[in-house]
């Protein structure tokens, strides 16, 4: 029984992150049609300048924090104008690589200014463990999924209720007649890259207690959180965020009962199996083409 | 017409001029002899590898104070392999055929070397190990074997921690929590060893990956299974992994590892529990006075005390591999690879900073080091101890 509870919270845990970082993807997805292939280094970014800021310029978390997010955002925009933007315009795909060699030279980036050994991140809810039936839990175990589903939830309802939402959800049903009616695509699709790395920022913020802070601590993150924006369905936020949580739990549930050799075999097979049977992913709509 | 016969004539002056020139020049006696230095510069085990590269770095200093190497000065060309087999290869074909280095030095990770093996064998470049402890890398089954280590081995390493857990604990069942690579195999096939000649049984064998944030799965499965210790081998960030998940489990259990905890700041990821496992070093500064550690000061500012030189196995061995190495080429008269490997048989006298070394290798054994040459250690506040008897 003790298993069963650990890996669920293990799994609850790690598929939020994976939920978030996903949820990027699927922002900006909806949107424009094209991603940032470097957030798995957006999540690395937000953990370093945490620590950067935190650890090493001794800001109180309060004021760190949010100055990290906002170097994620900055980043996300300029990954967007630089990377993205100049191939769209011209029709090219090419942003596909872009974005990958953009991720790479980040990686590289921060590798050389802030060194290649890795750091612990601080954080008073990982010094006690709480014992909740029979298993021992991190405080900051359960911050994660609190804080990706309200994060989720909170950015619904700006999509919803707020003028700037709408208008982006105005560019996601019909870019060309948003523009028509007066609104600015182009900003709208500059700040859902933003957003896109906010998300893996704070991702970063909350996983680096845990884990460690060092240059390529985001790599297999991002990859993973791609596998479960496609198995979410790229254009549903709440189908993202519960194939997240899917995607975590098979994980914990497979490494606890098969061993550690099998998760990657057997958490790839069943999202193959997944989308050979609903190819737009779990909660996704098929894209109509009206003729 | 008439003024190309002076500007040709003028041509072949200077060319003439040049060649003798040349031909006049002592440029072989300057010549450095090179040597190749392929490991992880960067990445989770950089602080091992800059323990290496300082411990050559030292020895070169002391070698060519003396006069170098047959009258000609040491040089160490270095090449990152970021823990990356496929790029360690890359790195150690380029030193040999780009660089002409005499011999390699390296392969920090086990799997790096292990790819670098069947290279140095073929290209006949003698290949010294200071860190990576995979038996097969030294115990690798060629005719002409280029490999030697100064360094511990896997297969000794087990038998002591599993001595060490035995005499220390009484521990009974221990379960294994290894990295999943090569490595990691190579332990669990020594410690499987260690432990049927006791004949004792294991609580379970766990494997975990690189890049793992939470071990509890696995711990969970060898606590259940009545585990009463456990046998960690992994490098420093997994082994960190490993201590949060025990300490969110609240389980105490007394962990005898590998040296892997060595190769970085342990106890600043892995927090206060860090200091709970105990791990073997072949090497350790326990006094400031040692000239090592003077010699460390001098030429790297940086190092100011004890504390600040984690791994000192790292710097110990690959000071003492250099030493060595340089020794050969020596006696061999020549930077030719086979000669080299000949006279790695012969070499006496040779002083290291870990023990003084009278013919360390034969083609049986071409490992210098051996159990005896072992010592426990902890980290207390971020400097590594030996354990107190």
């Amino acid at each position: 029984m003790t298993l069963l509870i650990t890996a669920i919270v293990t799994g609850l845990g790690l598929g939020a992150m994976y939920g978030l970082i996903a949820l990027g993807f699927q922002i900006t997805y909806s949107v424009c049609g094209r991603v940032n292939f470097a957030q798995g280094s957006m999540v690395m970014l937000g953990a370093v300048l945490g620590y950067v800021l935190s650890v090493r310029a001794g800001l109180p978390v309060f004021v760190a924090y949010p100055l990290a997010l906002l170097g994620c955002g900055l980043m996300g925009m300029l990954v967007e104008v630089l990377l993205i933007r100049p191939f769209a315009d011209r029709g090219s795909e090419a942003w596909l690589m872009a974005t990958v060699a953009g991720g790479i030279l980040l990686d590289n980036a921060v590798l050389f200014t802030f060194g290649n050994e890795p750091r612990a991140l601080p954080s008073p809810l990982v010094e006690t463990s709480w014992r909740i039936l029979g298993t021992g839990v991190f405080p900051q175990q359960l911050l994660i999924p609190v804080v990706a589903v309200a994060l989720a939830i909170g950015l619904q309802l700006l999509f919803r209720r707020t003028r700037q939402g709408r208008a982006l959800l105005a560019v996601v049903q019909n870019p060309e007649a948003a523009r028509l009616m007066g609104i600015n695509t182009v900003a709208m699709i500059s700040g859902a890259f933003a957003l896109s790395s906010v998300l893996a920022g704070v991702a970063g913020l909350l996983i680096a207690p845990l884990f460690a802070v060092h240059s390529d601590m985001g790599t297999l993150f991002g990859i993973k959180a791609f596998a479960v924006a496609i198995l979410g369905g790229m254009t549903s936020a709440s189908g993202v965020m519960l194939a997240g949580f899917l995607y975590g739990l098979t994980e914990a549930l497979v490494t606890s009962y098969l061993g550690s050799s099998y998760t990657y075999i057997v958490v790839f097979a069943l999202l193959i199996v997944v989308l050979a049977v609903k190819p737009a992913g779990l909660f996704g709509k098929r894209a109509l083409r009206k003729v | 017409m008439p003024s190309r016969l002076p500007f040709t004539r003028r041509a072949v002056l200077a060319a003439a001029t040049a060649l003798a020139l040349a031909a006049g020049l002592p440029a072989q006696a300057a010549d450095p002899i090179k040597l190749g230095l392929v490991a992880a510069l960067s990445g989770q085990s950089a602080k091992s590898g800059e323990a290496i590269t300082r411990g050559i770095t030292l020895a070169l200093d002391k070698i060519n104070a003396e006069g170098g190497v047959l009258g000609r000065p040491l040089e160490l060309v270095s090449r990152d392999d970021e823990s990356n087999p496929g790029k360690g290869l890359i790195a150690a074909r380029e030193l040999v055929q780009r660089e002409g280095v005499a011999a390699l030095i390296g392969g920090l990770d086990t799997p790096v070397s292990l790819a670098i093996v069947p290279f140095a064998n073929e290209a006949k470049v003698p290949f010294m190990g200071p860190w990576a402890a995979g038996t097969p890398i030294t115990k690798n089954g060629a005719a002409e074997n280029y490999v030697f280590r100064v360094s511990a081995v896997d297969e000794y390493v087990d038998e002591a921690i599993t001595e060490y857990l035995v005499t220390k604990y009484g521990a009974k069942k221990p379960g294994m929590i290894l990295i999943n690579n090569p490595w990691g195999e190579s332990n669990e096939a020594g410690l499987t060893k260690a432990l049927e000649k006791r004949g004792m049984e294991h609580a379970g064998i766990e494997k975990f990956e690189n890049n793992d944030v939470d071990v509890t799965p696995q711990l969970t499965r060898l606590k259940e299974a009545g585990a009463d210790s456990l046998f960690l081998v992994a490098n420093v960030a997994p082994s960190a992994q490993v201590v949060k998940s025990l300490d969110r489990m609240g389980w105490d259990v007394p962990i005898s590892s590998h040296w892997g905890p060595s190769g970085g700041r342990f106890t600043e990821l892995a927090g206060k529990s860090g200091e709970k496992v105990h791990f073997i070093q072949t090497f350790l500064f326990t006094d400031e006075a040692h000239p090592l550690f003077t010699a460390l000061k001098a030429k790297f500012p940086e190092v100011t005390s004890l504390a600040d030189v984690t791994p000192a196995t790292g710097i110990g061995n690959a000071y003492d591999a250099t030493l060595l190495l340089a020794a050969a080429i020596e006696k061999a008269g020549s930077t030719e690879g086979p000669a080299i490997r000949q006279a790695m048989y012969e070499i006496e006298g040779v002083e290291g900073a870990i023990k003084t070394y009278d013919k360390p290798f034969t083609p049986d054994n071409q490992d210098a080091l051996g159990p005896e040459d072992y010592t426990f250690t902890q980290f207390v506040e971020g400097e590594i101890i030996p354990i107190k008897e």
